[in-house]
């Protein structure tokens, strides 16, 4: 099992979710966060005080995925979320040890 | 009697009599029944009576009252609270709410008779005595003057009405120490604040005996009045006075721990704008009420509170257009505040098309003055009152000497020493001069009583919390609540 972690621009999640969901993910975890990578921050002004704020809004998403289709999961994240401008995120991929439905005590894979 | 005001009242006046010939009636006969037992020589004493109130003044005065009331809550309340960071914005409502409340007990109390008597005093041009303390002898069988002759409020809507102003000047002043006063101190300032500046200077600035007792008692007015200074609707004892003692407070309490060194953006501007505009609207309560009549300059001040705002909003929006390619929410929003403090003072005075002038190079002097003077001296006023109210103040106060030239379209002054109040002789650079004066004065009356003010409170009580405390925000550590849970 392997967990995903993708940092994607805020208005992509639509499109990221409803690609996965044809692909058959069952479930994700959203987050709103914020951070900075390579994209310049924006600059506010309040009355002549400027701020610059460095850290943008991002987006990040949280999937557990069999084996299997992880390859396919990245793949759709990167093909959707991309509009080939920096700031577009990131995809990152963990081993998974375990994972446990609440309800049922189901573990492995079948949990998922 | 937003009593400065000279222009009105000979129109107004005719009008008046033109319009309910009865009145004249009363007047003259209860003239004549006082005269009657008098002696020959001595001049007939006049007594206002209730049949000289107007029961539409009457309405319009206690709907504008309400309106300014609106304008310190929820407005003034709103524009600040969403000018500060999220921790602080209880602090902030909590301050304006409690010195409303506090503003109008010490108006009923002592603030009144100080403003708006002159006797009882050793200086009855600077300030009045304290035969109305408490209201004494005010009651429902107790006029106040107008503008015209033979018009009179009943004396408690007066009394109201005036009461508002009290309530939203020391409001006005907490913007400029913003996140980092300590609550005690302020409303102990704030009474003593009251009591020495505002309520002096609205003598000096409003107080008169009326149109139809000055001329047998020309020198019953206050010092500004008698100078000839114009504020129709409290320019001077309004704006300038609460933005000089928010500069002065803001420099002897310091600026904010992390001031230009960690960002510190409005957390809210959506209620920055509901109380931007609740603020304009309650503006025509304001000037348009500082006619104290309900007639054509009470529209006249209304008209110009309204197209003089629209002016400076869209000035200043159309100086950030160009300076930053960006026309802002908050700009539009200060342009707006901006244009109806440089109004106020000439509200009942400027004809529409000066106006407009007027409130678009106010606000262009106030854009100046909060982005780059105040980045250039580096003092924290945390929402710019010094920055729009007294600046925007001054402009219009000055300005009023000039827009309020008949040659321009006018309304000129009036002189009430005569019986029946006329339209007095108008030069524009005596009445600029004047005008100067009497900024002039208002600036160090109100500089100095607030520094002895706040530095007699920074060495005894302290004026800010701790640097935890403040860290924290002052919504937990001074009122034990927070805004957004």
């Amino acid at each position: 099992m392997k967990f995903i972690i993708a940092i994607i621009k805020p208005f992509k999640l639509d499109e990221v979710r409803q690609a996965l969901s044809n692909m058959g993910v069952a479930g994700m975890t959203v987050t709103e966060v914020k951070g900075f990578g390579r994209q310049k921050g924006q600059t506010e002004i309040y009355r002549g005080a400027e701020y610059s704020t460095n850290m943008l809004p991002k987006v990040k998403l949280e999937i557990a995925a069999s084996d299997d289709i992880t390859a396919q999961v990245v793949e759709t994240i990167q093909a959707t979320a991309n509009t080939g401008a920096i700031g577009d995120g990131k995809i990152f991929v963990l081993d998974l040890a375990s994972a446990t439905r609440i309800r049922t005590g189901e573990s492995g894979e079948t949990a998922l | 009697m937003k009593r400065i005001l000279c222009t009105t009242a000979a129109l107004a006046t005719g009008a008046v009599m033109l319009a309910f010939p009865a009145l004249a009636a009363p007047v003259a006969e209860a003239a004549a029944e006082v005269a009657a037992p008098a002696a020959e020589a001595a001049p007939a004493v006049f007594t206002p009576t209730a049949e000289m109130v107007n029961k539409g003044d009457v309405a319009w005065m206690m709907v504008s009252t309400a309106f300014v009331l609106m304008m310190s809550v929820p407005a003034l309340a709103l524009f600040y609270g969403g000018l500060v960071r999220a921790k602080n914005m209880l602090s902030v409502l909590m301050q304006v709410l409690t010195i409303v409340c506090v503003a109008a007990l010490v108006w009923f109390g002592w603030g009144y008779s100080m403003a708006f008597t002159s006797t009882g005093t050793p200086f009855p041009t600077i300030v009045g005595g304290l035969d109305k303390a408490f209201l004494a002898n005010v009651n429902v069988g107790t006029f106040a003057a107008t503008f015209s002759n033979g018009v009179y409020l009943p004396e408690l809507v007066f009394v109201m009405f005036q009461m508002t102003f009290a309530c939203i000047t020391p409001a006005l002043i907490v913007g400029a120490f913003a996140e980092r006063i300590k609550f005690t101190s302020l409303i102990i300032f704030v009474v003593a604040w009251l009591t020495l500046a505002y309520f002096p200077i609205a003598h000096m600035v409003w107080y008169w005996a009326g149109p139809d007792f000055l001329h047998t008692a020309p020198t019953d007015m206050g010092l500004l009045w008698g100078w000839g200074a114009l504020d129709f609707a409290g320019g001077t004892v309004v704006h300038i006075n609460a933005g000089i003692a928010g500069l002065v407070g803001c420099l002897i309490v310091g600026p904010r721990i992390g001031y230009k060194t960690e960002p510190m953006p409005p957390h809210s501007l959506v209620m920055t704008m509901i109380g931007a505009s609740l603020l304009w609207i309650g503006w025509f309560g304001f000037n348009a009420g500082s006619a104290l009549e309900s007639n054509a300059f009470a529209a006249l001040a209304f008209i110009n509170t309204f197209v003089a705002t629209a002016a400076a909003g869209a000035a200043w929006a159309m100086i950030e257009q160009i300076t930053h390619k960006k026309p802002s929410l908050l700009g539009a929003a200060s342009g707006v505040v901006a244009g109806l403090v440089a109004i106020t003072p000439a509200a009942g005075f400027a004809h529409p098309g000066t106006a407009i002038i007027l409130g678009a190079v106010a606000s262009a002097i106030c854009y100046f003055f909060v982005t780059t003077v105040k980045n250039k001296l580096g003092y924290d006023d945390s929402l710019d009152v010094f920055g729009i109210h007294a600046v925007g103040g001054i402009v219009g106060a000055i300005g009023t000497g000039v827009v309020a030239d008949p040659a321009l379209g006018g309304q000129g002054w009036i002189d009430y020493t005569a019986p029946v109040a006329a339209a007095g002789e108008f030069d524009m650079v005596t009445q600029v001069v004047t005008q100067c004066w009497a900024v002039g004065v208002t600036v160090a009356w109100t500089s100095v009583v607030s520094a002895v003010l706040f530095l007699t409170l920074k060495y005894t009580l302290g004026l800010r919390p701790d640097a935890e405390a403040e860290t924290n925000g002052l919504d937990i550590s001074e009122h034990g609540e927070r805004a957004y849970n």
